[in-house]
């Protein structure tokens, strides 16, 4: 039961921050995490088209795979929130996470004068307000 | 021969102003009519008011070319919100006790700041009060989790910046009001448990400190 990472995707596709929180992962570099991000938006964006009901549909929310679980939490904004944790975690613990990573966001982030929307987050209280939350 | 202020007289102008109509009994006065007592332990939410700091840190930061000219405008902006807040507290000290003072001495007016005019604009008291020991001009009153500078990170090539500097102006108002003239600055200075702690440093002139010294 742990948190692996959070990634966060601006509306373009972009990463915007990435983050580790576990030791022993396997060390990528930023490049990679990148090309990464790219891949999960463009397959969101095809998700969001898929649904046997004609109508709308939200996209991926959770991808899993055997040793981990990618969710994801699409905001009214099109940014993305990435939560990587590992396959025990509960869906509720992670939606309640994800809400408060995105309302931090929107306070450390958005509310911060020297931070210009869409581009990496570079914001020390972001840092330190995630290492209290996630840990 | 006509003056050469006719055409700015509101009857020699073509434009037409129109007054706005009556309101409707039962509907909310407008915000320059409400009751300035009633409306004292109002609340605005702090998301807004960061989003709208933000946005004036943004809208400064665009047209000045330094850290030091960008401390000034946020002191020249918190100077016209410190002389409202200056009337609008003694107004209301006045209809709320039976014998409102006014400070005419150092330590009482800077304690006043302290205390009041942190509690009407940030809605609690100001946390410390210093003197300085070097300069016998010098106090500073120290804040460690100014409201408006909670969600702000500077970034490493703006190190040194203090967006209190607002506050400065604020209490630069305060101060010039009551009849003591200062320059006021704002100073970042965290500490381990605070890191978004700020100093307020003021720096009074000599008259206020002779006057001090003759009224002793």
């Amino acid at each position: 039961m742990a948190i692996f990472g959070l990634w966060v995707i601006n509306k373009a596709g972009g990463l915007v921050y990435q983050r580790n929180f576990a030791d022993g992962l396997a060390q990528l570099t930023s490049n990679e995490y990148l090309v990464l991000a790219g891949t999960l938006h463009g397959i969101h964006a095809i998700t969001s088209r898929l649904s046997p009901i004609p109508g709308q549909s939200s996209g991926a929310q959770v991808i899993e795979g055997e040793t981990f679980k990618i969710n994801i939490l699409l905001t009214l904004t099109g940014t993305k929130f990435i939560l990587l944790t590992s396959p025990a975690e509960p869906a509720s613990t992670i939606d309640v996470l994800l809400q408060k990573i995105y309302s931090t966001y929107a306070e450390k982030v958005m509310q911060n004068p020297f931070h210009t929307p869409e581009m990496p987050i570079r914001s020390e209280a972001f840092d330190v307000s995630l290492g209290a939350l996630i840990g | 021969m006509n003056s050469s202020v006719d055409h700015l007289s509101p009857t020699t102008s073509s434009a037409r102003f129109s007054l706005p109509s009556k309101p409707t009994p039962g509907s909310k006065p407008n915000i320059y009519e409400r009751n300035l007592n009633k409306t004292r332990l109002s609340e605005v939410s702090a998301a807004s008011l960061s989003f709208l700091f933000s946005e004036i840190v943004q809208y400064t930061q665009k047209r000045v070319s330094g850290i030091n000219d960008l401390e000034r405008r946020l002191n020249t902006l918190g100077y016209r919100v410190g002389t409202r807040v200056l009337e609008l507290t003694a107004y209301r000290a006045e209809f709320s006790s039976k014998a409102p003072k006014r400070e005419i001495r150092l330590l009482p007016a800077l304690m006043a700041i302290h205390t009041q005019v942190w509690r009407a604009v940030y809605g609690r008291p100001a946390d410390a009060i210093e003197k300085s020991v070097e300069n016998v001009d010098e106090y500073m009153i120290i804040d460690n989790d100014p409201l408006i500078e909670r969600h702000i990170s500077v970034p490493r090539d703006l190190s040194g910046l203090s967006c209190s500097s607002f506050s400065a102006g604020i209490v630069e108002a305060v101060l010039d009001g009551l009849g003591f003239p200062a320059r006021v600055t704002a100073h970042h200075t965290p500490t381990a448990t605070h890191p978004t702690r700020a100093t307020i440093l003021i720096k009074f002139e000599k008259s206020v400190l002779d006057r001090e010294d003759i009224l002793k």
